[in-house]
């Protein structure tokens, strides 16, 4: 009968208690009881769209439309792409649950239609089902060469999963696809993370400034990107530039508000991190930002967010949830300070995702716990993808 | 969560979203100095998204089925409409108005059966509690299976809560039985799950928690460091300042059945008000003073403040060690129905484990008692190594850091 350890069990539950304890604060973690409220009027929950709203009205209409005709593939598709649309601007997940019960009398054929199709890839991908979500988008593919969303939707994948060779014949195949700025982007982008960064910059910026009527939410992607190759490269006002541009266009993307938190947390600028997180913090990503930035102004705050992100991390852990594993591998390690486990984390997010990031809270979390051979293995992947950055410069010097 | 993925899908090329593009930049200046001093003053710490799940659990006595179901408002809104005056916020008036759909319409989507026979469900009470991501109704439930066998045979369990609607959601259940707890996660492809009940019975619990106790004397180095530095002295004598081997066996053995008794004793008491709630203590005030309490047992072989007395010493200090052991029973999760049976159970393999360190430690120590490496080997640097061991455990865990790895 095998236990763990007693002492590391403790130290699990002493360090978040003594955390709290240094923020100043009574350390008694809320101890979640049943209870009878008091008054009728008491609010208990306030929900994300209030009936009334048009957004609420519109998506009930749908709802109650494909409730009659459930088998009308048309509105069963309206219905779940405006869910999964809700599910990427809100970061909210249970828009995505409502998607694929939308298209239930679709999800689960072995050949469904390519809209189908493609929503079906959209929603595994954003629950890391990669290998699912790529089958799905072989399928579609299979049936027409010339999908460029799958296509981007496919390098994109192959990107995070590290595959670079692959993802790069899907933005070559893009070139006669897709605009000239998203068949660049998605070029340059791999590019910069295979040995050619300033270069790649160079050149995206250089074409960017060229696209005086880019669609607005293909420039915020770019912009995006653009401000993290900058940022590896070093060119913080260039990458500061970027972030602002890109968040001018649309306040609440959450790629660009975790990306610019980040690299405001890189400059141990926390203030601002809390300027620009104020009432976003409904992701755990968000979330994970800003109790690092309370961490760095050594606020009595912190103790609350980290009760909340515990629990919000065992929530996930209870259902086996595995998409949240870079931000509780960074949690762990850079908020509860328990390195092992950190290293543990990082190196199962590092089997399923390889994007930077990934990489650096892999450094991180091996320079922490000392694991020599986690470090030898970071050092050959960069090695081998040439894939340069100032921060992993630093840590590895 | 990935990044350029997440993007991509704005990057829908046949439709764009106009409604996710403002055209305002986001404010700066004095605006966020006014943000940041808002953020620090009050503490409005919004509650995160998180996918959807409710929490059922259950526990078996006999037919009997006792339970708890906590199912989120928002989805319960989803599903059945609570927000009865449509403001998009939900008042304990609203839900307690729909108490009966819910109750309803929970329980034509959880089927509990045993032996191919349907166990009727009742809600009893129902309650509130938060969750992580907010509010959620909470069913306590009542169910009684069919008689027949003494003990339920096995449990199906048909779970269709909310999966027509969010196909990811999930039903997290825990169920108890025996004293034993299982975990179970339904979703939309296993709504259905047939739980093996099989009887542990008494005796199989009482020899689990016997060997938990055991197990946790073998890895519990803090425990074993402070009893052994109480032990090695006592196969020796105090002559005139100087330590000499002890000329009787049964001396020895008689001082070792001291402290071990003290100890037990001590530790055996504040485990039991401890595991019954009477005295609760914070763990890390428990364990720092159980750290110090070993430098203070090896100190006291340099410098023989307590000779004959350690049995005292043992009893003291065994205090504070049986918080130690509380903190363990209560991570192994107590049963409810045989909280004592657990807890003697327990503390017996915490004393068999001991008397098996007595029954190798003693008859070496009688054979090593005259030799010169007991007595500056094991007895003083033993000590000194004891001390600077346990004084790293007592900075680690006043100051929450870890030194050793």
């Amino acid at each position: 009968m095998l236990l763990p350890s007693p002492f590391s069990r403790l130290r699990q539950r002493l360090l978040p208690a003594a955390l709290l304890l240094a923020a100043g604060l009574a350390a008694c973690p809320v101890a979640a009881a049943p209870y009878l409220p008091q008054s009728a009027a008491q609010v208990l929950e306030r929900l994300p769209l209030a009936p009334t709203d048009p957004t609420a009205r519109e998506l009930r209409a749908l709802r109650q439309a494909l409730a009659q005709q459930p088998g009308r593939l048309d509105l069963a598709v309206h219905l779940a792409r405006r869910y999964s649309e809700l599910g990427r601007i809100s970061g909210d997940p249970r828009f995505a649950g409502y998607a694929q019960a939308a298209l239930a009398g679709w999800w689960e054929q072995s050949d469904p239609p390519a809209e189908v199709l493609l929503l079906r890839a959209t929603l595994r991908q954003r629950t890391h089902d990669f290998d699912a979500a790529l089958a799905d988008l072989a399928a579609l593919l299979g049936r027409n060469p010339r999908d460029g969303q799958a296509r981007l939707t496919r390098a994109t994948i192959l990107q995070v999963q590290g595959a670079y060779a692959a993802a790069a014949s899907e933005c070559a195949a893009l070139r006669r696809l897709a605009p000239e700025l998203v068949w660049a982007a998605c070029a340059y982008g791999l590019a910069s993370v295979n040995g050619q960064l300033r270069e790649s910059y160079a050149a995206l910026d250089r074409l960017l400034a060229r696209q005086s009527e880019a669609r607005p939410a293909v420039e915020v992607w770019v912009r995006s990107l653009l401000a993290e190759m900058a940022a590896r490269a070093g060119l913080n006002d260039a990458a500061e530039a970027h972030f602002r541009a890109g968040l001018a266009i649309d306040p609440t993307d959450h790629y660009l508000l975790n990306a610019y938190a980040d690299w405001l947390l890189e400059q141990r600028r926390p203030s601002e991190v809390l300027a620009l997180l104020a009432g976003q913090q409904r992701t755990d990503a968000l979330l994970l930002r800003h109790a690092l930035a309370l961490q760095q102004l050594a606020s009595p705050q912190l103790a609350a967010n980290l009760e909340q992100l515990r629990a919000r991390f065992a929530a996930s852990r209870l259902r086996g949830d595995r998409v949240h594993l870079r931000e509780e591998a960074r949690f762990t390690l850079q908020l509860l300070g328990d390195r092992p486990a950190a290293l543990a984390l990082a190196r199962d997010n590092w089997a399923v995702q390889k994007e930077l990031p990934d990489l650096r809270l892999l450094v991180d979390s091996a320079l922490a716990a000392r694991d020599a051979a986690t470090l030898a293995e970071a050092r050959q992947w960069l090695h081998k993808t040439r894939t340069e950055d100032v921060v992993l410069d630093r840590l590895l010097s | 969560m990935n990044l350029s993925a997440m993007n991509l899908s704005a990057m829908n090329l046949s439709a764009m979203n106009p409604s996710a593009i403002a055209d305002t930049p986001p404010g700066r200046g004095l605006r966020l100095l006014l943000a940041l001093l808002a953020l620090l003053l009050v503490a409005p710490a919004a509650l995160a998204h998180k996918p959807s799940d409710s929490y059922l659990s259950l526990q078996t006595s006999g037919q009997q089925i006792t339970g708890q179901w906590d199912i989120a408002l928002r989805d319960l809104d989803y599903a059945i409409g609570i927000d009865d005056d449509q403001d998009g916020a939900i008042t304990w008036g609203e839900l307690r108005a729909h108490h009966a759909d819910l109750a309803a319409y929970a329980l034509a989507r959880l089927q509990l059966s045993s032996d191919g026979q349907p166990c009727p469900t009742r809600v009893v009470e129902h309650l509130v509690d938060d969750h992580s991501d907010g509010a959620y109704a909470v069913l306590r439930l009542a169910a009684t299976c069919p008689a027949g066998a003494a003990v339920l045979p096995g449990l199906n369990v048909d779970y269709r809560l909310f999966f027509d609607l969010d196909a990811q959601h999930r039903g997290l259940l825990r169920i108890e039985h025996d004293g034993t707890t299982r975990s179970v996660i339904f979703s939309a492809d296993a709504p259905r799950q047939h739980l093996e009940l099989v009887a542990t019975g008494a005796l199989r619990q009482f020899l689990d928690y016997t060997a938990h106790g055991v197990w946790h004397i073998w890895i519990g180095f803090d425990h074993l460091l402070f009893l052994i530095s109480l032990l090695l002295p006592a196969v020796l004598l105090r002559v005139d300042r100087a330590w000499t081997g002890a000329a009787r066996f049964r001396d020895a053995l008689w001082d070792v059945c001291k402290v071990v008794t003290a100890f037990t004793v001590a530790h055996s008491i504040t485990l039991s008000l401890a595991a019954l709630e009477v005295i609760d203590l914070p763990s890390r005030w428990v364990e720092s003073a159980i750290a110090a309490s070993v430098i203070l047992a090896a100190l006291n072989n340099l410098l023989v403040v307590a000779g004959p007395g350690r049995w005292l010493f043992a009893f003291a200090f065994g205090l504070i060690h049986g918080f130690g052991f509380a903190s363990v029973l209560s991570d192994l999760g107590l049963p409810h129905d045989s909280l004592l049976l657990a807890l003697v159970a327990f503390n017996l393999g915490v004393e068999l484990g001991q008397l098996a360190v007595v029954a190798v430690f003693l008859p070496l120590a009688w054979s090593l008692r005259d030799q010169w490496i007991y007595r500056r080997g094991l007895l003083a640097g033993g000590s000194l190594l004891v001390i600077a061991i346990a004084s790293v455990w007592l900075v680690e865990r006043v100051f929450d850091l870890k030194l050793l790895a």
